[in-house]
């Protein structure tokens, strides 16, 4: 797939602190790529400095070919940017703020694309209403519709689900597909990395302003994936001396349940310990395994760096 | 050029206009009227005419100039702060929008305001004194420079202020204060010698001189001179609008 969006050597310095730090980051045509990070990672710096609300402090961004800052009306035609909070003049009609969006961006009425988008999220019904009201709920759907409002190429999300319930949840997640099946390449920053693994396609982890990792998603949940295993003992444990000397297994749920990280089963580490088990006549009556979730994959990457 | 965004933000910002036409006509227009009784009525009776114009008529050059800048001023500072406060400005930051088409949108809104409000002001003084435009055409000219000059003003006001107190703090502090001490309801041949030359370091003097220069065709300065204010006032508001766009001052971090 072809790069869209190239970033190269990006740095964002406010005062002392250094919120972007030599950033370089591809995305490609048509992808979801999901951005995560904690809180003040640099997130949302980098997305500002993208879309124009920000100027990068050194290095280039350039969008399709264009620059950022010299070509910046050839940029953010392309762009379409739903942000993190709700900021919205809440004077203004559903219908007249979507009105608004588009004409910002140079196109006419587009009365028919504005109610298809209002219609695809739910608000059709609300397009003659003042946004004050509005619930939380609406309003982020509201924004999306904005974002929307002038037929972008790329879309960013900047937490769309943050504080909405999880039917709304589903909802948007369905939208941010039938996005990117009419071929909007989209980025997407989350704090619930439930969502970055049920859509994204590739995705990147930024820390203290650094990118640390971009992996496609199913071979960063692949190259990191750990099992756990736990096994349910049919009565507490009370000699752990066993254990000692394997740092893979722990005691949990008050000493009834057995918690294996990291088992290679292709090395019949299970089996061992198992046997191990017989061996010191220690009786168990379920085994359960698990993988660990990109959320595991992340917080392991973020506390190592 | 991006002439669709300038027109977009124009109608975005009439629409507040419109949605609260009565407070932003009908309270210029009591005041105005309140201005005559006690100025033009009870006061101007006791007060010979000033060049031989009636006190009545002589005020309103300078109500509507007092109307005008400080309606350009708030109108544009707010629609420049307003979505600075909530934050939805993210949207024109983030459009294909230039310096120049978002300025034309939001100044050339607030400047439509003003003008307005300036002409629902002539017309209601129209109700207590009776003149006759003497130069119409430079009038139209002297109201249309001012609305916009001023709200190029207001708009840099609205960029800078970052609380609601320092949106009102210049309006209020100087550019009122300025405009009363202008002439607006008197003339300076009036004041003593001392305080004629202080009020020749009054900018706003300039102005309502060469607006009254319109109506009654006399004035205490040169017309000339009074539009080379203004147009000098109006350049000053462009470069440092320019400036902002340029650095990002207070709108891109």
């Amino acid at each position: 797939m072809k790069s869209q969006i190239s970033i190269e050597n990006v740095s964002k310095v406010f005062g002392r602190h250094k919120a972007l730090n030599n950033v370089s980051l591809e995305i490609k045509e048509g992808e979801i790529f999901a951005l995560l990070g904690p809180n003040g990672a640099g997130k949302t710096t980098l997305i500002s400095a993208i879309c124009g609300l920000c100027r990068q402090s050194s290095g280039n961004i350039k969008v399709n070919d264009f620059d950022t800052l010299s070509q910046y009306k050839e940029t953010r035609n392309q762009i379409g940017l739903v942000p993190q909070e709700l900021p919205l003049d809440g004077f203004e009609s559903v219908y007249n703020s979507c009105q608004f969006s588009r004409g910002l961006f140079g196109l006419k009425d587009g009365r028919d694309h504005i109610d298809e988008i209002l219609k695809t999220l739910s608000l059709f019904d609300k397009r003659d209403e003042q946004i004050f009201g509005l619930s939380g709920g609406m309003k982020r759907r509201l924004l999306i519709a904005k974002a929307l409002a002038h037929e972008p190429k790329i879309l960013f999300l900047d937490e769309p689900t943050a504080g909405v319930d999880v039917s709304l949840r589903r909802d948007i997640w369905k939208l941010i597909e039938d996005q990117k099946k009419m071929g909007v390449t989209i980025i997407l920053t989350t704090h619930y990395i439930e969502e970055a693994e049920q859509l994204a396609d590739r995705v990147g982890i930024i820390n203290s302003g650094e990118i640390i990792l971009v992996k496609e998603k199913t071979a960063l949940m692949s190259e990191f994936s750990k099992k756990t295993t736990f096994i349910r003992l049919s009565k507490k444990l009370k000699d752990t001396s066993f254990m000692e000397k394997n740092n893979k297994i722990s005691l949990t749920d008050n000493g009834m349940t057995l918690k294996l990280v990291g088992i290679n089963n292709t090395s019949n580490e299970l089996q061992s310990i198992v046997n191990l088990l017989s061996r010191n006549g220690i009786a168990f009556n379920e085994i359960n395994t698990v993988d660990n979730s990109l959320e595991d994959i992340f917080l392991d990457l973020v506390e190592t760096q | 050029m991006n002439i669709q965004a300038a027109i977009t933000i124009y109608i975005f910002e009439m629409a507040r206009f419109r949605r609260t036409i009565f407070q932003s006509l009908v309270a210029p227009i009591i005041t105005t009227s309140l201005y005559f009784v006690v100025f033009g009525a009870a006061i101007g009776s006791k007060i010979e005419t000033i060049n031989g114009v009636s006190y009545g008529s002589f005020i309103v050059p300078g109500l509507i100039m007092l109307y005008l800048m400080t309606e350009s001023i708030n109108n544009a500072a707010f629609g420049i702060y307003f979505p600075k406060f909530v934050g939805s400005i993210f949207e024109v930051l983030s459009a294909p929008v230039s310096s120049l088409e978002a300025t034309v949108g939001y100044v050339g809104a607030a400047a439509s305001k003003s003008t307005i409000i300036g002409l629902m002001i002539f017309l209601t003084s129209n109700l207590f004194v009776t003149h006759d435009i003497k130069y119409p055409l430079v009038m139209a000219i002297f109201i249309i420079l001012t609305a916009i000059t001023f709200s190029l003003f207001g708009f840099i006001i609205g960029i800078w202020a970052q609380n609601w107190e320092k949106l009102s703090i210049i309006p209020t502090l100087l550019v009122t204060p300025l405009v009363f001490l202008g002439g607006s309801f008197y003339s300076i041949d009036m004041l003593p010698e001392f305080w004629q030359k202080v009020s020749l370091l009054n900018p706003v003097f300039y102005l309502i001189s060469g607006f009254r220069w319109s109506f009654f065709g006399t004035s205490e300065i040169p017309i000339a001179l009074s539009i080379v204010a203004i147009l000098s006032f109006m350049a000053i508001c462009l470069a440092v609008i320019a400036i902002i766009f340029k650095t990002g001052y207070r709108l891109r971090t």
